[in-house]
């Protein structure tokens, strides 16, 4: 559609006349339209910028360094005198802390949601619900300061073992973190199921535990699926929590009690250092942000579509 | 089928029964242990912080002498002693950063919303604009800093300034804004549109004096939560390039700067226990301003009920 004729598509004959009518009118309709397509198209601007910065720099990058090497070696010392380019050491730590984390978020989210859709009457709802959202605005990087200073001495108590930076800490802390978002999109997807359903199970004589995970699970599978894998792109994603409570110390293992790091911890390492920029190091970070990027959206775009091709209709 | 007897169906009733209990007890022990962790972890962070919290270490480093639009401000010199360091400079920067990036976000968020709901058709432009808000929100938001540092640190030569941080920023928190001015601008009845146009005003007309003062409440709300947002992120302004450590308070848009979160990731990564209890201090103050935003989010929404039913 052309942005400059606001007016054509949708006027009515009274919008018409009035167009007609006085230039003065329309002149300054014409500059606001364009006006608010400009805004409109920053949206799609950020966007494009983005792709367009993490190819750019990534390419020069991929020309010293064979992608091939990039996306199957293990090893990654970039700001090392002997430089390795394995991203895997990262992703592996990422993927690490991602799966660590749900195994707090999912089953006490589920079960969360379970309570507030099916359980909680509506005046303990109207608490716990704020509550959550409360928990959700929380800055991570206040849920770093209680990873290190909470979690991981009491880690250590439990066994002297385990390093003052580790992943186990890092994802205990990053489970709460996204619990919220688990709880609140896992609700509106149970809560979305209609009420005959769980009529018709009662007057069966099911019980409420068997009308929740029966019925009423089954028949919101499909958003409380993507409200997982959206949370899993959310851990993906995150930096501070990892960056204060996991380490700086990029090693190939899925062994949770090492330091280890992820990829956008090492985005914010190189960030902080003073590397020159145009150099083959400062490169790296773009190059690590695309594969964040691209797994991200990957992400992202699976837990849409799984919303979409899933969905029980009921009418 | 076997026939089931009375004692057999009592007693497999019972098991349903118990089953269903510890089942209950299970799901409340999960929404206990949820916000249980709240509770922790507030404690904790009082418990830490509170004997570093004065009203010193908030505005020590703040010297006011009026100049307008930006404080200048004096300071002794910068403090790497940890039971001297202030909160003042970050809480300065803060303020600055998240100012800009509001007031950027805001209007252009709020345009791009009018746009998408007012003016364009539902056809494939608009379409798949929503579709890319959609995307946008799930972007990590450090991806956002590298965004920043290319344009507005080096294509617009803003260097690592008050001015790229909020930038940086405003574009990131561009979706939530954009999504929450569309839903309070849908939320305004369609009988009041017609209205306007029936006396023969334009559309712009209609928006500007029906549409927006009518949806306005909803849109603040937005914009307050995504502004909450911007206050606590880290990320996306260490990888701009904001400093760890700033002795001075910015006296201008181009000037360097840190921001609260930032100062206390700082203050997190000295090993000295004086810089903990700084952090946790700083934790206070940050969760502090984030809880009366989100009460004054909480008091426009429902004002706008308020409205929408009287």
């Amino acid at each position: 559609m052309a942005p400059d004729v606001p007016l054509e598509g949708t006027a009515t004959s009274i919008e018409g006349r009035a167009l007609r009518a006085s230039w003065r009118k329309v002149l300054p309709e014409r500059v606001i339209t364009v006006i608010m397509v400009l805004c409109t198209m920053m949206s799609v601007l950020t966007t494009v910028g983005i792709v367009l910065i993490l190819l750019f720099q990534s390419l020069p990058f991929f020309g010293e360094v064979s992608f091939i090497e990039f996306i199957t070696g293990t090893r990654w010392t970039p700001l090392f005198q002997s430089k390795h380019f394995g991203v895997l050491a990262l992703v592996s730590a990422t993927v690490l802390i991602a799966l660590l984390s749900m195994f707090v978020a999912l089953p006490l989210g589920l079960l969360s949601a379970i309570f507030l859709s099916e359980y909680a009457p509506e005046k303990v709802r109207r608490i716990v619900k704020p509550v959550l959202e409360v928990l959700a605005g929380i800055p991570t990087v206040v849920y770093g300061y209680f990873a290190l200073l909470f979690v991981t001495p009491i880690l250590q108590s439990i066994s002297e073992d385990i390093f003052v930076f580790n992943a186990m800490s890092a994802s205990i802390v990053m489970g709460v973190m996204i619990l919220p978002m688990v709880v609140s999109l896992s609700e509106d997807a149970m809560r979305a199921v209609p009420r005959s359903l769980r009529e018709a199970a009662y007057g069966l004589g099911a019980t409420r535990l068997e009308v929740s995970t029966k019925v009423v699970v089954p028949a919101a599978l499909s958003g409380i699926v993507a409200s997982f894998i959206l949370a899993v792109s959310r851990a993906i994603g995150e930096t501070m929590i990892v960056t204060i409570a996991a380490g700086q110390s990029p090693n190939f293992t899925f062994n949770p009690f090492v330091p280890i790091q992820t990829m956008t911890s090492y985005i914010v390492q190189v960030s902080l250092g003073d590397t020159p920029t145009g150099t083959l190091e400062s490169r790296t970070i773009f190059a690590v942000a695309l594969v964040l990027f691209v797994m991200t959206l990957a992400m992202n775009l699976l837990s849409h579509y799984v919303v979409r091709r899933f969905r029980e209709e009921y009418e | 089928m076997a026939l089931m007897t009375q004692g057999e169906f009592a007693r497999r009733k019972q098991r349903r029964v118990m089953k269903g209990r510890i089942f209950y007890g299970l799901c409340l022990l999960a929404v206990m242990i949820s916000l249980g962790m709240l509770g922790v972890l507030l404690f904790k962070i009082g418990l830490d912080g509170y004997a570093r919290l004065s009203w010193d270490f908030i505005v020590k480093d703040i010297g006011i002498d009026w100049n307008w639009p930006f404080l200048h401000i004096d300071w002794a010199g910068p403090s790497r002693k940890p039971e001297e360091a202030g909160f003042g400079v970050a809480l300065v920067g803060s303020v600055y950063v998240v100012g800009i990036a509001g007031i950027t976000s805001f209007v252009l968020g709020v345009a791009a919303a009018v746009y998408l709901e007012e003016y364009a058709q539902r056809s494939g432009f608009s379409q798949a604009i929503r579709i890319n808000i959609a995307n946008l929100a799930g972007v990590p938001s450090i991806v956002y800093g590298l965004l920043g540092v290319e344009i507005f640190v080096r294509m617009m030569e803003l260097g690592r300034s008050v001015l790229a941080g909020g930038f940086t920023l405003a574009l990131l928190v561009l979706p939530l804004i954009i999504v929450a001015s569309s839903e309070a601008i849908r939320a305004v009845p369609s009988s009041l549109r017609e209205g306007g146009f029936g006396l023969g005003a334009t559309r712009w007309q209609v928006v500007r004096h029906l549409v927006l003062p009518q949806a306005m409440p909803g849109i603040l709300t937005g914009v307050i939560l995504a502004v909450s947002r911007a206050i606590g992120e880290t990320a996306p302004l260490i990888v701009m390039g904001a400093l760890t450590f700033v002795p001075f308070t910015p006296g201008g848009p181009l000037d360097k700067f840190t921001v609260m979160p930032i100062q206390i990731f700082n203050w997190i990564s000295r090993p000295q226990k004086e810089f903990h209890e700084a952090a946790a201090a700083g934790i206070i103050v940050l969760l502090v301003v984030l809880l009366a935003m989100n009460a004054l989010a909480v008091f426009l929404r429902n004002k706008f009920q308020n409205r929408l039913e009287g």
